[in-house]
């Protein structure tokens, strides 16, 4: 779903990301921010997915990629196999949402999640008519979304608190444009950097 | 598709002697072995592929001869195929224990002159690996572009990285495991007490008494179609078809499923040896890298330095989408390059021999990275 933000994205992802890191990008798509990052960082590393399509896309892309179901976790992985464990926009797809982030936090030392912020004020606005909201950042009619998680920044930092997981930093965006006035309001896409609490 | 066409055997023969892992010593031995495509002048464009159970040499291509002898992987290999005979230099090789032209129980011994029967020694997955570095070095290949193999030829595929990490740069490793489990060792036992206890079988002399013990060895057979298939696909192939429209109320054949089985067993007596059949189902029961590493196949794998391709089919039950991920986790844990699809496939372990769209995607789309 990535390519639907361009690449903003990427690029803060990129500046959390030292030279030379061991990585793995849990719904990796067709592989483009791995492989941005091995381009632009040589990070080490492998992409899941679950997606036969996504797969074979990620296998042209040149990336390491593991068919993996995600809502079965990441058992067989070690501990601390990884300095950053990536979820690009796919958070609001994956249905253990603590569990998956525990995992995240405990087979990387840091996790770094990006997600839609259902609380942007176009979706209130849209809920405010009756309908449900469909945008650049929720691209999809409730009938065919794959997002199975729906949830604002308020609610994400309030599980963060909740579940001991220590929020180091936010960084959110409208259209690609920063934000840091209300972000649940004015945000449409925030990105995170989370660790051990 | 095309094909790559009428091909011809090769025989190539090594006189010194090879020590085999379980104590014995073969003092010559012969291969034999096909290729196709064109290696090329640095010598970075070969290709292992590496037979299961009743495979061989003859991957791709027919005979001239035998025009309907379409090799075991042709819908795989050949030209614009997912591995590509236009750019790669493909080597398929019959093993050392087979019944198929390589040296294996039906030779003769050269200590006796009659063929070597059972005292052809237990052969492993190790050993077949080692003779297929005696077939790279004849060949001028210092170092496989990839190394391929489904079932126990993934065993072999991985086995390379193992023994020889510096003369593999990928493998791709299908429909396979890192050992077997006891059900598997289980189903194998079971083959074999079928041939062992065939009264034709004469302790593995049964060529000098003009027989072959095909009872057992269609047995054996028999159980290991069950073993390819799954549940699903044998009831949508078969279901509960009669073969006759009625019920014998007898022995005789009543369900398609029993005609098919009975058909696949004596078709095997016609063309495989016995003895090949307990050697192989012996090296698979043998194989498990992390035997020597206390079972940790992690440490079993910190040796490899190829980079993987790993693919299991997901009603193969046989070697399961499981064990498959058991080697991944492994290559992960060791930081090698590794990617793994996990195939939707109704066919069972003999998914990896059928010409599935995405299975022959993925696996295209990873040789066409492999630089040549």
């Amino acid at each position: 779903m990535t390519e639907l933000f361009g690449r903003f994205d990427f690029d803060v992802i990129a500046r959390w990301i030292v030279p030379g890191e061991r990585v793995l990008d849990l719904g990796c798509g067709d592989g483009s921010l791995l492989k941005f990052l091995k381009a632009e960082k040589g990070i080490r590393g492998y992409g899941v997915d679950n997606d036969p399509g996504n797969v074979l896309a990620a296998i042209k892309n040149g990336v390491n990629v593991l068919q993996f179901d995600l809502e079965k976790g990441l058992a067989g992985v070690d501990d601390d196999a990884f300095d950053h464990v990536i979820m690009s926009l796919s958070l609001q797809t994956v249905r253990h949402t603590v569990p998956l982030i525990k995992e995240m936090l405990r087979v990387g030392h840091e996790a770094v999640v990006s997600f839609p912020n259902f609380g942007h004020r176009s979706h209130r606005e849209a809920i405010a008519v009756g309908r449900m909201p469909v945008s650049e950042a929720l691209p999809y009619q409730w009938y065919d979304s794959p997002n199975v998680r729906f949830f604002t920044i308020a609610d994400f930092e309030a599980l963060c608190a909740a579940n001991g997981i220590d929020v180091r930093e936010g960084l959110f965006f409208d259209e690609g444009r920063a934000v840091t006035d209300d972000p649940n309001l004015n945000a449409d896409v925030a990105l995170y950097r989370l660790g051990r609490g | 598709m095309k094909s790559v066409g009428v091909v011809t055997p090769q025989r190539v023969s090594f006189d010194a002697p090879i020590a085999l892992s379980g104590g014995a010593t073969l003092p010559a031995f012969d291969l034999v072995y096909e290729t196709y495509g064109e290696l090329n002048a640095e010598g970075s464009n070969a290709v292992l592929v590496c037979h299961a159970l009743s495979g061989s040499h003859h991957v791709a291509g027919v005979y001239a001869d035998q025009p309907n002898n379409v090799g075991w992987w042709d819908n795989l290999v050949g030209p614009g195929k997912p591995l590509d005979t236009n750019r790669f230099f493909v080597v398929g090789v019959n093993n050392l224990g087979g019944c198929y032209g390589s040296t294996g129980p039906m030779s003769a011994n050269p200590a006796t002159g009659k063929p070597y029967g059972a005292d052809f020694p237990v052969v492993t997955v190790e050993d077949w690996v080692a003779v297929q570095a005696r077939l790279a070095d004849f060949l001028g290949i210092d170092c496989w572009a990839a190394v391929l193999g489904g079932s126990v030829g993934g065993m072999q595929a991985l086995e390379w990285t193992l023994q020889f990490p510096e003369r593999v740069r990928h493998a791709l490793v299908i429909a396979s495991t890192p050992k077997l489990t006891a059900q598997n060792i289980a189903f194998n036992e079971v083959a074999r007490q079928a041939i062992l206890t065939d009264p034709d079988f004469h302790g593995g002399r049964f060529y000098e008494h003009g027989v072959v013990p095909a009872r057992g060895l269609r047995l054996a057979r028999m159980l290991g179609h069950i073993t390819y298939l799954s549940d699903s696909q044998m009831a949508e192939k078969f279901g509960r078809e009669l073969k006759n429209g009625k019920l014998s109320y007898g022995y005789g054949t009543d369900f398609q499923i029993e005609s098919y089985l009975r058909y696949q067993g004596d078709k095997f007596t016609t063309y495989f040896d016995a003895n090949t059949y307990l050697i192989t189902t012996k090296a698979l029961d043998y194989f498990d890298p992390a035997r020597d590493y206390g079972g940790d196949l992690q440490a079993a794998l910190a040796r490899a330095k190829a980079s993987f391709f790993v693919a299991s089919f997901s009603t193969d039950w046989r070697f399961s989408p499981e064990r498959s991920r058991e080697i991944v986790y492994a290559l992960m844990h060791n930081g090698r390059d590794v990617s793994y699809a996990e195939i939707e496939c109704s066919a069972g372990h003999d998914s990896f021999l059928l010409d599935d769209a995405h299975y022959h995607a993925v696996v295209g789309a990873y040789f066409d990275r492999i630089e040549t």
